[in-house]
């Protein structure tokens, strides 16, 4: 059974930090239908549209019937762990530094044979279930985990490393003030947080919840302006190397498109607090957290960015605003892109407007604040990369992979 | 006789001649080019034939990039007429031989020059495995980044669960190799290993461990295929190929690997050659693991499947045992030379059945079994084949 986590012991600055290091991330073309899979948490594997049958490794051609159409669909992921190893001398630096390395072979039930990574409760000759998962290459790779749920399996030293469970952990909330802010707060205090740091704008503004949030365990306020450079660079040089998961929940919203508003301030001040908020924060910020991808139990681990779906596709009643979210999402890319080295993962988590002031006309669906943070929390402990909160983010997804002309034409 | 092997042609008026073995190092500076040249170079010295006689060229390593066989015409000043590249590993000289036989008997070509070899500089290993194979790159190597250590530790843990195999089974097949090693001067281990050594040995990917592993190093192996009227007339040693298999991802439908090709080809290989199991005087199996080592003797026909850990129990495999078996010590305990080990086991056999063996000689060898097994892609090893060879007075 899988030893409870015990909390990381404090730092001796005479030690140096464990530089990361990357699992082999070599992969062909086709098997990133895997990694796409994996960033949104499903199962899939391919599956030859003309004689049924699931294959694996990623291929190009079905070696039942030489069929080239191997979409990934969703797949069952229950099977049978067959073999097992423990690699204790890899060839590589990244599973040299974390040898011994449990690996095994899974059957799965619907047919393809997967060397997997191992959950440290599976035994060899029971059943599992697979996940994929990306690895800190950015990678997908297979997790085998015990059929049935086991206590503490969430600290599985093997499972910890494709996540970035919050628990024992140090967070930085760029925006206390936001309804989504402060349940994310709540959300991971609840998952265990070590410590959250919550940033405040404008301290000198009364704060309604500011008595509540100083009860909780763990929470300490911090003066953090997004859009000021000095601000984020300030808190950084305090926080930045006890920031384990930064969650940017900086939020700017404004109704209107191009034509409707008048003048540029609105522009302006919206790409300040979200476009140019999230420049500093990985100026300020992101460089640290790099160098401490592998930094124990308390490694730097993830950074979440908190999106409106409308990034993905302009919606005209708020176009300016999505236009902004759409930057910040192509920043995303490139932070993700640049912490992949450090084994950082970054999460985007889209949603549709929130249940709060600033859409407060529109019809429902809305989203809860709280389900936005509990999505955060679930997507760390799982190692997500996207994730859609609610009903309206998940219809745009859809709609968007479908048809992005016809999304185009019914969000006008 | 089986249907297939009534329909084969013998290898008739072909031979094989002039066991090569350039003594291997545990790393090198020189190059797979230099490996393989002087591998070339024996070969004409043992055969006192003009370098210009030689109009077929096969060439099997994992360290010749960017070259392939034709870039060592040009480098080594040869002129053939047949050509090829076999990218096999374990299995390179069983289909060497086969290839150039063919060419050979076709009038494709007078002599083909058969080599494997390869460098081993100290970055070789772990950059071999990282870009062996596509599925192995995607599906394999992230996993632990074991290597063929991890991959064939799924497979060994499966047959011991299943069939009842011990580490102390695998260990007396390890052991008697030793022994066999410290009378073949080529050999770079030098000292002898005890049972209780292997078993103490550290793990490497459960249940493999140390001794289990063959130990990667540069050196090159090489054989001539030739007319036997052109070895006649040189007065040269050589040996007929009464039989020979091979075949490629065999049984897929298996979970994991417990047989390999030779399985399904192995009534071929006895009917085309007219002897049975029993008539081989020196078996020469490929031994990347002592586990496959054993399921050889199953899928070649010297017991059972499922009976090779009692088969070990029951025989003696050192050069003056029972059951002589990789006389010269093997991969595992002469070094693992990359495709050379795929060779190994058929310049022993030549040597065997020609009676050049010297301090590592069978008294009487007249037939002697080579097998090859290689190339794990993804989550087993794809090629396997075999060839018997018989000497002059067979």
């Amino acid at each position: 059974m899988t030893e409870p986590l015990s909390p990381p012991l404090k730092r001796s600055p005479l030690n140096r930090t464990q530089l990361p290091s990357q699992p082999p991330a070599a992969r062909s073309r086709t098997s990133h239908g895997l990694t796409r899979a994996a960033a949104e948490g499903r199962f899939a594997l391919q599956r030859c549209t003309h004689c049924g049958a699931f294959c694996y490794p990623a291929r190009d051609i079905c070696p039942q019937c030489l069929s080239t159409d191997l979409p990934f669909v969703d797949a069952p992921n229950g099977g049978k762990l067959v073999s097992e190893t423990t690699v204790r001398v890899p060839a590589d630096v990244y599973f040299r530094e974390r040898a011994p390395w449990r690996i095994g072979l899974v059957e799965l039930d619907c047919g393809p044979i997967l060397v997997s990574h191992l959950h440290g409760d599976c035994v060899a000759g029971e059943r599992v279930r697979l996940s994929l998962q990306l690895d800190k290459s950015g990678q997908a790779v297979a997790f085998a985990k015990p059929q049935e749920e086991t206590p503490a399996m969430q600290d599985d030293r093997q499972w910890r490393e494709l996540t970035a469970d919050p628990k024992f952990r140090r967070a930085l909330v760029t925006n206390g003030r936001s309804a989504v802010g402060l349940a994310t707060v709540d959300a991971l205090v609840k998952a265990g947080a070590r410590i959250v740091h919550v940033g405040v704008p404008d301290r000198w503004k009364p704060f309604p919840e500011e008595e509540r949030l100083r009860t909780l365990p763990g929470v300490k306020l911090v003066p953090l302006d997004l859009g000021d450079e000095r601000s984020v660079r300030d808190l950084a040089a305090d926080i930045a190397s006890k920031t384990d998961i930064l969650v940017n929940t900086a939020e700017f919203v404004r109704p209107g498109g191009l034509t409707d508003r008048k003048g540029t301030s609105f522009f302006q001040m919206e790409l300040a607090e979200t476009y140019m908020g999230l420049v500093h924060l990985a100026q300020s910020f992101g460089p640290t957290m790099r160098m401490r991808g592998a930094d124990g139990v308390d490694s730097a681990a993830a950074w979440v960015n908190v999106l409106s779906v409308y990034a993905l596709a302009n919606w005209p009643p708020f176009g300016a605003h999505a236009a902004a979210q759409a930057g910040c999402l192509s920043l995303s890319h490139c932070l993700r892109a640049e912490l992949r080295s450090g084994g950082v993962k970054v999460m985007n988590v889209f949603t549709g407007p929130i249940d709060g002031d600033w859409f407060q006309t529109l019809p429902p669906p809305k989203v809860a604040p709280r389900a936005v943070a509990e999505a955060i929390v679930s997507g760390l402990r799982n190692g997500l990369e996207e994730v859609f909160v609610g009903d309206v983010a998940q219809d745009v997804r859809r709609r968007l992979a479908a048809n992005p002309k016809a999304l185009e034409r019914e969000l006008s | 006789m089986s249907e297939a092997a009534r329909l084969r042609r013998p290898y008739d008026g072909v031979v094989v001649a002039a066991p090569v073995t350039i003594p291997y190092e545990r790393y090198s500076l020189e190059s797979a080019q230099w490996w393989i040249g002087r591998a070339l170079k024996a070969l004409v010295e043992t055969s006192r034939l003009d370098k210009r006689a030689i109009d077929g060229l096969v060439v099997s390593s994992f360290t010749l990039q960017p070259d392939s066989a034709v870039a060592l015409t040009q480098h080594f000043g040869l002129s053939t007429r047949w050509l090829d590249t076999i990218p096999l590993g374990g299995v390179s000289g069983i289909a060497g031989l086969r290839k150039a036989a063919r060419a050979v008997q076709a009038g494709d070509a007078d002599v083909v020059a058969c080599i494997a070899g390869d460098t081993n500089q100290v970055d070789t290993f772990r950059r071999t495995l990282e870009n062996f194979s596509r599925f192995a790159q995607d599906a394999a190597y992230p996993y632990g980044a074991g290597g063929a250590n991890a991959s064939f530790a799924l497979i060994a843990r499966h047959y011991m669960t299943r069939f009842g195999a011990t580490r102390e089974d695998f260990g007396r097949i390890a052991v008697s190799q030793r022994a066999n090693a410290l009378r073949n001067p080529h050999a770079l281990m030098k000292t002898p290993l005890t049972l209780e050594q292997y078993m103490a040995a550290r793990p490497i990917s459960d249940p493999i461990h140390l001794f289990d592993c063959v130990m990667p190093c540069a050196g090159a192996e090489a054989f001539l295929v030739m007319r036997e009227d052109i070895a006649a007339s040189l007065n040269l040693p050589a040996a007929r190929i009464a039989g020979t298999i091979e075949r490629h991802n065999a049984f897929a439908e298996d979970v994991v690997q417990t047989r390999g090709g030779w399985a399904m080809d192995v009534s071929d290989l006895y009917g085309m050659a007219g002897v049975q199991p029993d008539d081989i005087d020196v078996v020469l199996t490929y031994d990347d693991y002592p586990f496959v080592v054993m399921m050889q003797f199953e899928d070649l026909g010297f017991c059972a499947k499922g009976e090779g850990p009692r088969f070990v129990r029951e025989h003696d495999f050192t050069i003056g045992g029972d059951f002589p078996h990789n006389t010269s010590g093997g991969q595992l305990s002469v070094g693992q030379a990359g495709a050379g080990g795929g060779y190994l086991g058929m310049t022993e056999a030549l040597r065997q059945v020609l009676g050049m063996a010297g301090p590592t000689q069978v008294a009487g060898a007249r037939t002697a079994l080579a097998s090859g097994f290689g190339m794990i892609n993804y989550d087993r090893g794809l090629s396997s084949g075999a060839a018997i060879l018989t000497g002059p007075s067979a």
